[in-house]
């Protein structure tokens, strides 16, 4: 015999059943294809670095031989990826992102009208893609004279031939560095500016009772602490930009590997053993390894910024 | 009192945060923000003036950054133009518009559906998979290109359509944006609504949508940029011309290899960066201040 109250949890197992089953058909599609293009892609990537594989045989196990390759023989990897990927990184990373909060704060400051034009100034570069902008810088920064950038330096007498801007190794990464800095006023860049405004003005009014008495002292001690999350997810888009930009070197050098390998970034060097030399196993490992220095940097961003 | 009367306009000189209106402490950050805005303006006016100029002044020694007789040339020359397989330059760029519009209604579909169930249903799963989602912000895809690639062969979507509409509805911060702006929305209206005899789909679509439409108004931006100007999906999985994007179609034009005339290649590059980049800022015009409304839900917390 069933009791009353059998009945009655049978009842909700399937209600919450139902609720739950709905939850999940409403998530199906993009959890589908979070699984197949973003899951499956790195579950990939971390199996097949552990294997030589060059698209024609099966790939066979090698266990930690690509890792230790990386690390001891792979000399290109070393004495210019790394630290090209390190400095570029570090330069347009944080430096984008202190650029994008003093901007933010300063926009934050004035009316609405002057500061949504402003505003839209600064961010429309990041609509911009590197690959489709490759046109616009190859013709500022072309290396004869009809070179935007040599014309006007030859004009003011800096320099007195044209300089190769773009093959050369020594300005090559300073170019990426600007050309990334002046797209990296993104959607972090419009959180935090968002995140300012809906700061509660009797905060500032507080402050100044309790003696913060200049601008540096508020930023530090009400505007920051007032948007943590929004400062977190500026700099986790910061560290994201900053990695994913790595083809900005290739495209304005228009060769990889770029000359005397000046702006040669962990992204290249991927595509430089992936799909130029075919050995997917290798190149799968250094995938991993930029994957793990963008979390650990994201982590490291988290442990400034998350609320308790 | 009179101390207490100086504090409070201390208090206010220091704390301009969205001012009403114009105040001349506001002066110091225009004579910072201005210069620094020019300078960034710089490639973009560079982008207008160079797409309208004759080839003579492309080429003009020492070059003008200014157009002087603005011409449609570099225009007509680039619709003229047959690619060297014989694919008009329109297909290109119907190709992009119809990817981009279909990417940018599915990515919406796909990211409110989502952010519903993530920000407003209950279910065990639900929070570990909202972290694992805020873990994806952090994926960088370029670093899984081959393994992408390898996904994409053995799914048979080489050389289709969906290839290049697919991949982009994967994304993190759409739906992450999505799901906190939903939150904002209070549950006693959905338990309402289901006190009524609403269905699931029925508070989706009466309640939910309309809701946060600024949200959707952002996905459809992020959405619209990464696909508009997605040269690579192009370069990578396609080998029919005929099923190639704008975006790569200009990576085509200033590159020597592909055997246009490079001198004439410039002028019709010029014009196809800004058919490329007015899109982008026409829309970020007309939706900023939807985007900005979701942008200030946007932390993580």
């Amino acid at each position: 015999m069933i009791t009353r109250v059998e009945v009655r949890r049978e009842r909700a197992l399937r209600k919450s059943l139902a609720r739950e089953g709905s939850a999940y058909a409403f998530l199906s599609p993009y959890a589908l294809l979070f699984i197949v293009f973003i899951v499956v892609p790195v579950g990939m990537a971390v199996l097949l670095s552990f294997t030589y594989f060059d698209t024609i045989q099966p790939p066979r196990l090698i266990g930690l031989s690509n890792y230790i390759m990386l690390i001891t023989q792979d000399e290109v990897f070393m004495k210019y990826v790394l630290p090209n990927t390190i400095s570029f990184a570090v330069i347009t990373g944080p430096g984008g992102y202190i650029l994008s909060f003093l901007l933010a704060w300063m926009l934050a400051q004035l009316p609405r009208i002057p500061r949504t034009i402003l505003a839209l100034i600064l961010y429309s570069p990041s609509m911009t893609s590197g690959v489709t902008m490759a046109a616009v810088w190859q013709t500022l920064f072309s290396g004869d004279q009809n070179g935007y950038l040599n014309a006007f330096l030859l004009n003011m007498n800096v320099i007195q031939e044209p300089v190769q801007w773009l093959q050369s190794p020594r300005y090559l990464m300073p170019i990426m560095i600007i050309v990334t800095l002046w797209s990296s006023m993104g959607v972090g860049f419009l959180a935090m500016l968002a995140g300012m405004l809906e700061i509660n003005p009797e905060l500032y009014e507080a402050g100044s009772i309790d003696g913060i008495s200049n601008r540096w002292q508020e930023i530090f001690h009400i505007t920051i602490p007032s948007m943590k999350p929004q400062m977190l997810f500026g700099a986790v888009m910061s560290i994201v930009g900053s990695f994913q930009a790595g083809a900005i070197g290739v495209t304005l050098s228009g060769s990889n590997p770029t000359p005397q390998y000046a702006g040669q970034l962990i992204v290249n060097h991927i595509e430089d053993y992936g799909f130029l030399r075919y050995e997917m196993g290798y190149a799968a490992a250094v995938s991993v390894v930029l994957l793990l220095m963008v979390l650990f940097f994201s982590r490291l961003a988290n442990r400034l910024f998350h609320e308790e | 009192m009179a101390q207490r009367v100086r504090r409070r306009s201390y208090s206010l000189r220091n704390s301009m945060i969205n001012p009403a209106g114009y105040h001349p402490s506001q002066l110091k950050f225009y004579v910072i923000l201005l210069p620094l805005v020019l300078f960034m303006l710089l490639p973009i006016v560079f982008i207008i003036s160079n797409a309208f100029k004759p080839l003579a002044e492309l080429f003009a020694y020492p070059p003008r950054f200014f157009v002087v007789n603005p011409t449609l040339k570099n225009f007509s020359d680039l619709f003229s133009l047959m690619s060297t397989s014989d694919v008009p330059v329109s297909r290109y760029l119907f190709n992009s518009v119809a990817i981009t519009i279909l990417s940018v209604c599915a990515s919406i579909l796909v990211s409110t559906t989502a952010a519903y169930a993530l920000s407003k249903k209950r279910f065990r799963l639900k929070k570990a998979l909202f972290t694992i989602n805020t873990i994806a912000l952090m994926f960088v895809p370029v670093a899984v290109t081959i393994p992408r690639f390898l996904v994409i062969v053995r799914l048979g979507l080489m050389d289709t359509f969906a290839v290049h509409i697919l991949p982009a509805l994967a994304m993190p911060v759409g739906v992450f944006l999505m799901k906190q702006f939903a939150d904002g929305i209070p549950d006693e209206l959905i338990e309402a609504a289901q006190i009524d005899g609403a269905s699931d789909v029925a508070i989706y679509w009466r309640i939910i949508l309309p809701m946060i439409r600024p949200a959707i108004a952002t996905i459809a931006i992020l959405t619209f940029q990464a696909t508009w100007n997605n040269a690579e999906t192009s370069a990578l999985y396609i080998n029919h011309e005929s099923l190639k994007t704008f975006a790569f179609y200009l990576t085509t034009l200033t590159s020597t290899a592909s055997g246009t005339n490079v001198v004439a290649g410039q002028g019709m590059a010029a014009a196809a960066t800004l058919i490329m980049f007015m899109p982008n800022l026409l829309m970020f015009i007309l939706l900023q201040s939807q985007v900005m409304s979701t942008m200030s839900h946007s932390g993580i917390r």
